[in-house]
């Protein structure tokens, strides 16, 4: 099975790919008709969604000779990523369009960011991890510094270029140790030579601090997050809203692929590491949040905290662990959007809605998107009865059930530090008094989907045992696996 | 009329939240008269629907009626699960009687965003029951978390100068006490074999070092919400910025789920970490009812002072619960009830009186008895109770809990008992200075009397704290069952 090419596996991918350069040769002929690329993009991603849906997979196959791998939770990720990319591309039009971003360009390093993502979904090789992920980094870097004339925009993507750069470097080093000591690439290979030798071998632990650093870097933990506030706040908002939502499905994808699927054997130490990065992560990114007037930099610290308490899902070694991992980051995903969504919605030609300043009111001028911002930020800060809270529930589960309760601990007096700020945002919005009364202007489509998506994050409450039933026989086929 | 019948706590919950994103969809303030009356229309149909909970109540058993099961989340086993007993049972009556008092007290005097006002409410109002009738563990927190949401935008939006630092403070303190509660559940969950169910928490064997762990992480979700001594001083804030609304239901209701925790959670779950550190609680108990009685005489603004009296008051309840015997656990309870309608008329009377002057200063006032002698005679009847006057409600609950406590020890009763000297210092002093004594202003002297909407809600509030101080007997006949079962319960060691 493995010499085989499996084509069916790699369908999705091949499509997104192929229309990717599509919209670019239409682009070429048809560059004034925007509408026409932005339609075809938000096709190609119903397209692939459906593609991915009609054969959701329900047990394991290899493709490209096992380099490639297809099975429900590299499935259940993809779908994640359309549907967020979807949102990201209509929540972003208006807001582009005003800054001419609207060009054939951005889509398709959207798309082709969406394609790497997807193959970092599904690597089952540690070069076919490292493509998607260079992939996936080249499209946010050149996405980042779109906005040619913005000096902000255009430092920050060279900070967020040559700190990538770096990890991708250090990632790569620690993959070719692990391959030195184990002599292949493949994960599986890999995996099964690692449980022959000893856990506590020091050169298998030198490689594996390469890879979890490397990994740190693109989730951005701290002490590997220095670039998150300066890219979150430099570039355009369009972009941030794309890089701060379905990235973080494809670092799931990524920890699940090399230290779950890979390295399980070494949990004893890589989870060591990872406490250490996610209290730091939790503490470090609530507290400094607070700090911050601008509300970009203010979700970049918050995105920080956030990756911390998903880490703590991941550290727990096991399934349920794993499960409330990826539950945590869909619902993380979703909020996230909404949340950029909504400063997308408040910009307009000529302005940034990105102090925390430009909430002030909102209540007064539209309480019903007041209302939205009102949902993404208690959900984010864990408060039920939204959907943020059973995510940050199953991950203290987790927690607790391997007895690790002083971090679980740890994890909910932070949470008390990170609602003061996202309190702060309702307070600006409910509690102050109107500043500006620019009338909100949005299309049909994004005021719809901007409704769903933030309903979304009170209304899934109900059926929030189905969805983690998803997640959980997601996560468990790889550990079958 | 089976569907009906079986999920009455459903309706009753989930009613009033329909009736929330009703009232919000009528719009903004232009649309203010039609949101006030469906906020009324919803608030008095989940009153009649919650009368069948006390008709059909059986109060010969200890088990849980109106019983509802279905599963929420399979993998965690958390379900969604009511029912209730004798002790939640009138505390939920409490809640929709309240709800309406509340609604028609901010009738007129809320003019600002009025369909979210009333919508706050109505949510609060679900929560609220939701509180009182979970059964499953997650159930219970989620509402219990939910309800901080509409109380922030309540003190947050229509409360007064320095609103913004008293809701973000009432937030956040109660938001800590309240996570830690999440770990010791999630903690329950894994000691007990894969269950939130609160029933089989109270028959778990747990250890002593475990128990104590325990009892204080439920410690620091309740007290706060009490809220007990040293964790209190975010609810004279909360209640001088909130509106009149915010403060009733805050007093009425909101304090008494700390209280209700108490004997859910930590008297029946830890039996022995309850009793070996009874001495601590009874200490903090006593030393709200006496030292907070004595903060009270000294406050100038008339909210602060009747905060502080419940804060006092809400002593007298945390005391009859860890004395272990049956009349303090029902005076307690009894205090409670009698307290969210003495403190929720108290804060109501003040509300009429903010209404006119825009005034909570004890100062202000005088002579207020001259132009409103209707008003004089309701505050006069309130005020009594809050003294614990015989024949009102207050005096059942203090009564009950000081004859508990001479049962355990003389200086509880002693000291519990000077609250009959410094309650009524605070509240008669206060009263004589607003009400009585030469006309203050010109102001005052043209005040216009209780309206009849005003005059309305007082009386509801009145006929609740005369009925259950004259007969006492249906209130204390429900939870006798149950009360017995929580003691026995309390009393047998599970180490």
């Amino acid at each position: 099975m493995n010499d085989k090419l499996n084509l069916v596996a790699v369908l999705p991918e091949m499509f997104v790919a192929t229309m990717a350069c599509v919209i670019l040769v239409v682009d070429l002929f048809a560059g004034k008709e925007r509408r026409l690329m932005y339609g075809l993009s938000l096709a190609t991603l119903a397209g692939a969604a459906l593609l991915t849906m009609s054969d959701y997979a329900t047990t394991r196959s290899v493709a490209f000779g096992g380099m490639f791998v297809e099975d429900a939770l590299s499935d259940l990720i993809k779908i994640a990523i359309y549907v967020i990319a979807f949102g990201v591309f209509v929540y972003g039009r208006s807001y582009a369009r005003q800054r001419d971003l609207f060009r054939g360009e951005y889509f398709v390093l959207g798309l082709f960011g969406v394609v790497g993502m997807m193959v970092m979904a599904s690597a089952n090789h540690f070069l076919t991890v490292y493509l998607g992920l260079e992939l996936l980094s080249l499209c946010l870097y050149a996405m980042v510094a779109f906005q040619r004339d913005s000096a902000l925009a255009t430092e920050a993507s060279m900070k967020y270029f040559v700190l990538g750069a770096l990890a991708s470097g250090v990632l790569l080093y620690g993959m070719s140790i692990l391959y030195g000591l184990t002599g292949s690439l493949e994960i599986d290979a890999v995996r099964a030579s690692v449980a022959a030798m000893p856990p506590d071998s020091v050169p298998l632990i030198f490689g594996l601090v390469f890879v979890v650093v490397g990994i740190a870097f693109k989730l951005g933990a701290v002490p590997f997050h220095m670039w998150i506030p300066d890219v979150y706040h430099g570039a355009p908002t369009s972009t941030v809203a794309y890089l701060g939502t379905a990235p973080k499905l494809a670092g799931f994808a990524l920890v699940m692929r090399l230290l779950v699927g890979g390295l399980e054997d070494l949990h004893g130490a890589w989870r060591d590491m990872i406490i250490v990065m996610a209290v730091l992560s939790m503490v470090g990114g609530n507290v400094v949040a607070i700090a911050q007037t601008n509300i970009k930099r203010m979700l970049a610290y918050s995105t920080i905290a956030h990756m911390g308490f998903f880490l703590l899902g991941i550290l727990s070694g096991q399934a349920a662990g794993y499960t409330a991992a990826l539950f945590y980051v869909l619902v993380y995903a979703v909020m996230s959007l909404g949340a950029f969504g909504m400063i997308l919605l408040l910009s307009r030609a000529g302005f940034e809605a990105d102090a925390l300043e430009d909430f002030r009111g909102l209540n007064q001028r539209h309480p019903w998107y007041a209302f939205l911002m009102l949902l993404f930020m208690f959900s984010m800060a864990g408060v039920p009865p939204t959907v943020g809270f059973s995510a940050k529930l199953a991950v203290i589960q987790a927690l607790i059930a391997v007895d690790l309760v002083w971090l679980a601990v740890v994890a909910v007096l932070s949470a008390v530090v990170g609602a003061f700020y996202y309190l702060r945002v309702v307070r600006l919005m409910y509690f102050d008094r109107q500043e500006s009364g620019t009338p909100i202007r949005a299309a049909l489509d994004m005021r719809l989907l901007l409704g769903v998506n933030g309903l979304a994050v009170i209304l899934i409450m109900p059926w929030v045992g189905g969805l983690f039933a998803i997640c959980a026989s997601a996560v468990g086929l790889l550990a079958g696996g | 009329m089976a569907w009906f019948d079986n999920h009455l706590l459903s309706i009753v919950i989930w009613l009033p939240m329909l009736g929330g994103v009703l009232v919000l969809a009528s719009g903004g303030d232009a649309n203010a008269a039609v949101a006030r009356k469906l906020a009324l229309g919803f608030s008095i149909a989940t009153f009649i629907f919650s009368i069948p909970l006390y008709q059909r109540f059986d109060s010969a058993t200890a088990a849980m009626q109106f019983v509802e099961q279905a599963p929420w989340v399979p993998a965690f086993n958390i379900e969604y699960f009511l029912g209730i007993d004798g002790i939640s049972m009138p505390l939920i009556l409490l809640t929709t009687l309240l709800t309406v008092v509340v609604v028609i007290a901010g009738w007129e005097s809320i003019q600002y965003k009025v369909a979210q006002y009333m919508a706050a409410f109505l949510f609060m109002e679900g929560l609220m029951i939701g509180v009182f009738s979970a059964l499953d563990a997650i159930l219970f927190y989620v509402f219990w978390e939910g309800m901080l949401i509409p109380m922030f935008l309540i003190i947050g939006i229509w409360g007064a100068e320095n609103r913004i630092y008293a809701t973000i403070k009432f937030f956040l303190y109660t938001l800590l006490g309240s996570l830690l509660m999440l770990v010791a559940f999630l903690y329950l969950f894994q000691v007990g074999g894969g269950t939130f169910r609160i029933t089989d928490f109270h028959d778990l064997p747990i250890g002593f070092t475990a128990q104590t762990l325990l009892f204080f992480a439920f410690f620091a979700a309740f007290a706060v919400k009490v809220p007990m001594f040293p964790v209190h001083t975010w609810l004279p804030d909360a209640h001088v910025e909130a509106p009149t609304g915010g403060s009733v239901i805050l007093a009425a209701i909101m304090l008494k789920m700390g209280a209700y925790g108490f004997l859910r959670f930590s008297l029946p779950v830890l039996p022995d970490a309850s009793h070996y550190l009874s001495g601590f609680v009874i200490a903090l108990s006593l030393i709200a009812i006496v030292y907070i009685a004595l903060v009270a005489l000294a406050q100038k603004d008339m909210k602060k002072l009747i905060a502080y009296s419940s804060i006092s008051h809400m002593g007298f309840v945390t005391l009859g619960f860890f004395i272990f015997n049956a009349q303090g656990i029902e005076g307690a309870i009894a205090q409670m009830i009698s307290h969210g309608f003495v403190s929720g008329a108290l804060f109501l009377c003040v509300g009429v009186l903010y209404d006119r002057l825009h005034s909570r200063e004890i100062a202000s006032y005088g002579g207020v008895a001259t132009p409103m002698p209707i008003f004089g005679s309701f505050m006069m009847l309130f005020a009594m109770a809050n003294v614990g006057l015989p024949g009102t409600s207050g005096f059942v609950g203090e009564f009950l809990v000081i004859l508990g406590a001479f049962q355990v020890n003389a200086w509880y009763a002693v000291l519990a008992a000077t609250t009959l000297v410094f309650g009524a210092a605070y509240t008669l002093w206060m009263y004589k200075r607003v009400i009585y004594g030469a006309v203050a202003s010109d102001a005052v002297a043209a005040l216009k009397d209780l309206s009849r909407r005003e005059a309305v809600f007082l009386a509801m509030m009145a006929a609740g704290v005369l009925g259950m101080g004259v007969w006492p007997y249906p209130v204390l006949d429900v939870m006798h069952a149950s009360v017995e079962n929580l003691v026995s319960q309390a009393m047998n060691s599970k180490l």
